[in-house]
């Protein structure tokens, strides 16, 4: 991996964030009216004139809008994202409790997903045709048709409600108690790896099927090389581009979904406090944690693709 | 061809459900009966009632209504600016392209349901509100994949021979080229109407989509998940509406792309 193109990687998601965060700013600009009007109007019922003049006050919306762009982008810059607009509670603490219980569900969900989809993809594309390939590939299709909080219900009406194995949603802090904490945190962590896996099952297969199609393929066989060397060194590692391409894509939407499984299970993530604010109808609250939630799919996109180049030099030029 | 036909019938009976909801007889699905609520089914009441009292068969019906409504109103208009913008961007190239067609794929940096809480926010919750979100949101598929198809059909003889004749380029980009790659676009629609039935009962069931009480499966199991001691069965209805009706339209998307690409076929 060359520097120069490891440091233009950088730049373009810098760019991309910086991008992120002028629109986020701009939003709330770009409805027609007065924004503080808009934001404390609600059913159509007209705003109190003075409370108006205090919320104006309070997002400085009275400045000329470079200034508030430049004050704002200044913010971000210190770690400075306001403070809630119904308790004064600074953003950012609330974005610091709440971020590692969020991020521990997703990566709990995509590790799942990928021990649970890469494994059977590879099963299934050598087994073509076979039981467990179409048995699989119907689950798929299902899985990928019920909806991320459907499946949370579900296993909640299941596990929960029905056959009383778990428990149906809440946190405990590791440190506190190890055993209810995994135990929390199973069923959540299954629901978001459902879609994962099935992308990741796909795609493992159908790339796997055209890596072993290919002629250095045959010429390993041939020159007598062991099949599990054969797999793993030739088929498997040409056939984890398109997965990790697949699983980058994916991560737009298994993010969405953490924010409906957090709420399925009072998983007290970053969801609570922003399914909260857009009630509430807190902007800089708001703006904050869709910004971390942005920002944070945009770093895992450079991970992702700094993994393909590592596995895959060729990918540098794409 | 022969797999287009069952997906596309399951999809057309749920399409003409909705259509005919008003014409069902259905009781009306907001009228609340509290000494009737949870109640079984019954004849009158096929499914039971829920936590108001009111007509589950009738609500589910209906709200495919609203969902299906709000997913094509959502999909259509995407669709429709969308595909305008990828012919320009395609058509001028340049910065055109650059204005039109990369400028709208900084959407795709948002995750979808995280953008648009953002407008919730700001809009307030309600059908109007899914709609100008959801189009925003599936906008930059149809830019795409417009764009890719012109750029590939502007080099090919049968749009050169158009020009030509002296046909101009708005002419030849909506009767020559347009009706050409009408194929992938399409796909791209019944893409974009599968994804917004799952992000609009998504967004209801936080209760930050459909407001309410008009009917919307996303609400329903919103509702029903607090008294699923009681009625489990009245989590499951909405949920398997739901589910049958997302995995009849990603059966049909597969089935539209094969058949505009047989290249993906059999995979």
């Amino acid at each position: 991996m060359s520097a120069g193109w490891l440091a233009r990687r950088i730049a373009l998601s810098l760019i991309m964030a910086w991008v992120v965060a002028t629109i986020v700013f701009l939003a709330l600009h770009m409805v027609p009216g007065d924004p503080a009007e808009l934001l404390l109007s609600t059913g159509g019922a007209v705003p109190d004139a003075t409370a108006v003049a205090e919320l104006r006050e309070k997002l400085g919306l009275e400045r000329p809008l470079l200034t508030q762009y430049a004050a704002f982008l200044g913010g971000l810059l210190r770690g400075d994202l306001g403070t809630s607009l119904v308790d004064d509670y600074p953003v950012l603490h609330e974005i610091g409790l709440r971020l590692p219980r969020t991020l521990e569900l997703i990566l709990a969900g995509t590790l799942l997903a990928i021990l649970i989809g890469v494994p059977a993809g590879v099963y299934a594309a050598l087994h073509r045709g076979g039981a467990f390939d179409r048995f699989a590939s119907g689950v798929t299709a299902l899985l990928l048709a019920v909806p991320v909080f459907v499946v949370g219900t579900l296993l909640v009406l299941l596990f929960a409600q029905t056959l009383r194995l778990m428990p149906a949603g809440g946190y405990i802090a590791l440190a506190q108690d190890p055993v209810q904490h995994l135990k929390l945190l199973t069923l959540p962590a299954i629901a978001i790896a459902k879609g994962l896996a099935a992308v990741l099952f796909r795609m493992t297969r159908s790339a796997m099927l055209d890596a072993l199609a290919n002629d250095y393929v045959r010429t390993a066989y041939a020159k007598g090389l062991a099949p599990r060397r054969v797999l793993i060194v030739h088929v498997l590692r040409n056939a984890l581009n398109p997965v990790m391409t697949v699983l980058g894509l994916h991560m737009g939407t298994l993010l969405g979904g953490t924010v409906l499984v957090e709420y399925v299970f009072n998983w007290p993530g970053l969801s609570t406090p922003l399914l909260r604010a857009v009630e509430a109808r807190d902007y800089p609250m708001v703006v904050g944690i869709v910004l971390t939630i942005s920002i944070l799919f945009l770093l895992i996109n450079l991970v992702v693709e700094l993994l393909q180049v590592l596995i895959d030099p060729r990918m540098k030029t794409a | 061809m022969r797999r287009l036909w069952l997906p596309a019938a399951c999809v057309g009976i749920i399409i003409l459900l909705a259509l005919s909801a008003p014409l069902l007889g259905l009781p009306d699905p907001v009228r609340q009966d509290i000494a009737r609520r949870l109640s079984g089914p019954m004849p009158g009441s096929w499914l039971g009632r829920d936590e108001f009292g009111r007509d589950v068969l009738s609500r589910l019906i209906w709200g495919a209504r609203t969902s299906l409504g709000v997913a094509f109103a959502a999909a259509l208009t995407a669709g429709l600016v969308g595909t305008v913008l990828g012919l320009i961007g395609g058509w001028a190239r340049g910065f055109s392209a650059f204005l039109t067609v990369r400028s709208v794929e900084i959407i795709m940096c948002f995750p979808p349901i995280v953008l648009a809480l953002l407008v919730v926010t700001l809009l307030g919750p309600g059908a109007a509100t899914l709609i100008l979100v959801l189009s925003v949101l599936y906008l930059p598929g149809f830019a795409r994949v417009t764009y890719a198809e012109v750029l590939a059909a502007r080099g090919r003889d049968y749009v050169e021979a158009t020009r030509a004749l002296g046909a101009s380029p708005a002419h030849l980009l909506f009767f020559t080229v347009l009706p050409n790659i009408a194929g992938p676009i399409l796909v791209q629609l019944s893409l974009a109407v599968a994804a917004a039935v799952v992000l609009e009962s998504g967004l209801s069931f936080l209760g930050l989509g459909v407001v309410p009480p008009a009917p919307s499966w996303g609400l329903m199991i919103r509702g029903a998940r607090a008294t699923m001691e009681q009625a489990p069965l009245l989590l499951l209805w909405p949920c398997a509406a739901l589910t049958l009706t997302i995995l009849a339209m990603n059966l049909l998307c597969d089935a539209l792309r094969d058949a505009v690409d047989p290249r993906t076929a059999g995979r």
